[in-house]
């Protein structure tokens, strides 16, 4: 069975929306509370490659994409989650999975304040010791 | 007796945005565990990204790393691309063409540069003499195409900035052709050398399992029979109309790593011969001026792996997000495992097996844990690396 055939089975009612805007890349959106069953599927189901995730602030709350490299077939899955609250922005860490997602959760809670519930050592991994704390560089409120 | 020994590399590094600082726990001779920290230069190149217009990101780019300074700004205007919906619809031929050549031409230098520091640490130093001085060569390639021993700034949205003159072709064969016979010399100093097989062999093992699940990619990855290559996986450039082999290994070794390497240098020369030889005539930009909006990926195979960038553009001439991702992101957090159960004189080629920076080693100190006293420093590192090398000579009669 096709790669993105067998993830919607798997996902199936998971998936909110599915994109594929060039023939090597797929983006689709879940609900934040579906990422580690998600990630689980994708790495350990599906033998996905995680490469890595970008986080960024947009109008509508913090978005994190999470990028999955099908190397067989040279396709990235990218996973689309978005989290609302700004104020107090959470989610369960995808870490206790596999520990190459490690560094880039501690990067995306520095740089736009995501906190990553159930992350082995969530502290500081770019950023000076001395960064004020709630000052995130990567927000689009920042002054630089 | 235990000491801390504090492993500081940097103070730039030429791969990421920072350099690193590596704590070992050791135990007499024996690694126990081992602390990463990062962060010391972060320079915010995503956010400056995102200040940049999209014609000015490459240079911006490129200068994350002296190294693959074609790895950067070459995924970057493939995320570009890819909101056209890919290299291939919008690169005129011999763009595509002289993408390949620039880009293999920056893996051989930058494996070379790896292989004659690796020489070094363990005490070849006539490994690392000889290894730079066949890079020179690849280097004044380098400036006579582009102006530049490093930062070519060749790649630009839709094409290339500057040609491969008719004039250039000759002398770069003629480099490849005089590069081949070095390889062949490397080559066979390695792979029969008893004490280099003794000094690397079964040291500084990542395991299948291992880069999978550090999600470890490039030279160390296959060097664990992981294979990937995105050159293969997900062609650019020309990578899909010539013929060239991944180079795979089992062992996960150190020794694997540089066999991985050695040989992936001859399939560079191969694939910058038959680059040059189609080379067809033609326009090398297509001159883009309006980015269209949407989300792109791009990434190529760094000489040190998957080099991953993502762009998001709202249709004005700047990203709005400006994603990077260097390989020894992945890479160097996995020296948590293949640095640890190891010994003080391996930690260093151990830590070097991935191909991070290298001007850091001679900054590597051992500090005594209860008084903070300096005890070793970069070069005693260094020394007890070289003599492990020297005993082994004398033990096997060499």
């Amino acid at each position: 069975m096709e790669t993105r055939d067998k993830i919607k089975e798997r996902l199936g009612g998971k998936i909110l929306v599915w994109q594929e805007n060039s023939p090597r890349r797929v983006w689709f959106s879940i609900k934040k509370e579906d990422i580690v069953e998600t990630v689980r599927i994708l790495f350990r189901e599906i033998g996905c490659r995680f490469s890595i995730a970008t986080g960024q602030d947009t109008p509508e709350g913090l978005e994190i994409l999470y990028h999955f490299s099908f190397d067989k077939k040279g396709v990235i899955f990218s996973v689309r989650v978005l989290i609302d609250d700004k104020l107090h922005p959470e989610i369960d860490s995808i870490a206790p999975l596999f520990p190459g997602a490690e560094w880039i959760e501690r990067e995306m809670w520095e740089m736009l304040g995501i906190k990553f519930k159930g992350h082995p050592n969530l502290k500081r991994l770019l950023l000076a010791d001395d960064w004020p704390e709630g000052n995130y560089p990567l927000r689009q409120n920042h002054e630089s | 007796m235990s000491h801390k020994v504090i492993v500081p590399i940097g103070p730039y590094h030429p791969l990421q945005e920072e350099p690193e600082f590596f704590q070992l726990y050791v135990e007499g001779e024996k690694v126990v565990d081992i602390d990463i920290i990062i962060g010391y230069n972060h320079r915010g190149i995503e956010k400056l990204a995102e200040s940049k217009h999209f014609d000015q990101v490459p240079y911006l780019v490129e200068r994350i790393c002296g190294i693959c300074s074609s790895s950067h700004p070459y995924a970057y205007v493939l995320a570009v691309e890819d909101l056209f919906g890919g290299e291939k619809n919008v690169v005129p031929e011999r763009a595509l063409y002289i993408r390949t050549i620039i880009d293999e031409l920056q893996r051989i230098h930058s494996h070379l540069l790896w292989l004659g520091l690796a020489g070094h640490f363990i005490g070849y130093n006539t490994v690392w003499m000889w290894a730079w001085k066949y890079r020179e060569p690849v280097l004044d390639c380098f400036e006579m195409v582009t102006g530049n021993r490093n930062n070519y700034a060749m790649y630009k949205v839709g094409g290339v900035r500057r040609d491969i003159k008719d004039e250039d072709i000759p002398v770069l064969k003629k480099t490849l052709d005089e590069l081949v016979p070095a390889l062949d010399m490397f080559k066979g100093a390695v792979m029969d050398d008893p004490v280099i097989q003794a000094r690397l062999k079964k040291i500084g093992v990542l395991t299948r399992q291992q880069v999978i699940d550090w999600c470890v990619v490039g030279p160390t990855a296959r060097a664990s029979g992981v294979n990937i290559d995105i050159r293969r996986d997900e062609p650019y450039g020309v990578a899909d109309r010539i013929d060239w082999n991944v180079i795979v290994e089992k062992e996960g070794d150190i020794f694997a790593k540089t066999v991985v390497r050695i040989m992936e240098m001859y399939e560079s020369v191969s694939m910058i011969r038959q680059s040059l030889e189609k080379l067809p005539r033609g326009e090398i930009d297509s001159n883009i001026k309006d980015i269209p909006p949407g989300e792109g990926i791009g990434r190529v195979e760094a000489p040190r792996g998957e080099c991953i960038h993502y762009i998001k553009s709202d249709g004005t001439n700047r990203p709005i997000r400006h994603k990077i991702r260097a390989p020894s992101f992945m890479n160097v957090a996995s020296d948590k495992v293949a640095a640890v159960g190891g010994t003080i004189s391996d930690a260093t080629i151990t830590l070097a097996a991935v191909d991070p920076c290298y001007c850091c080693t001679e900054r590597v100190t051992v500090l005594e844990k209860s008084t903070n006293k300096k005890i070793l420093n970069g070069w005693d590192l260094i020394r007890l690396s070289q003599e492990k090398t020297q005993k082994l000579k004398e033990g096997l009669g060499v």
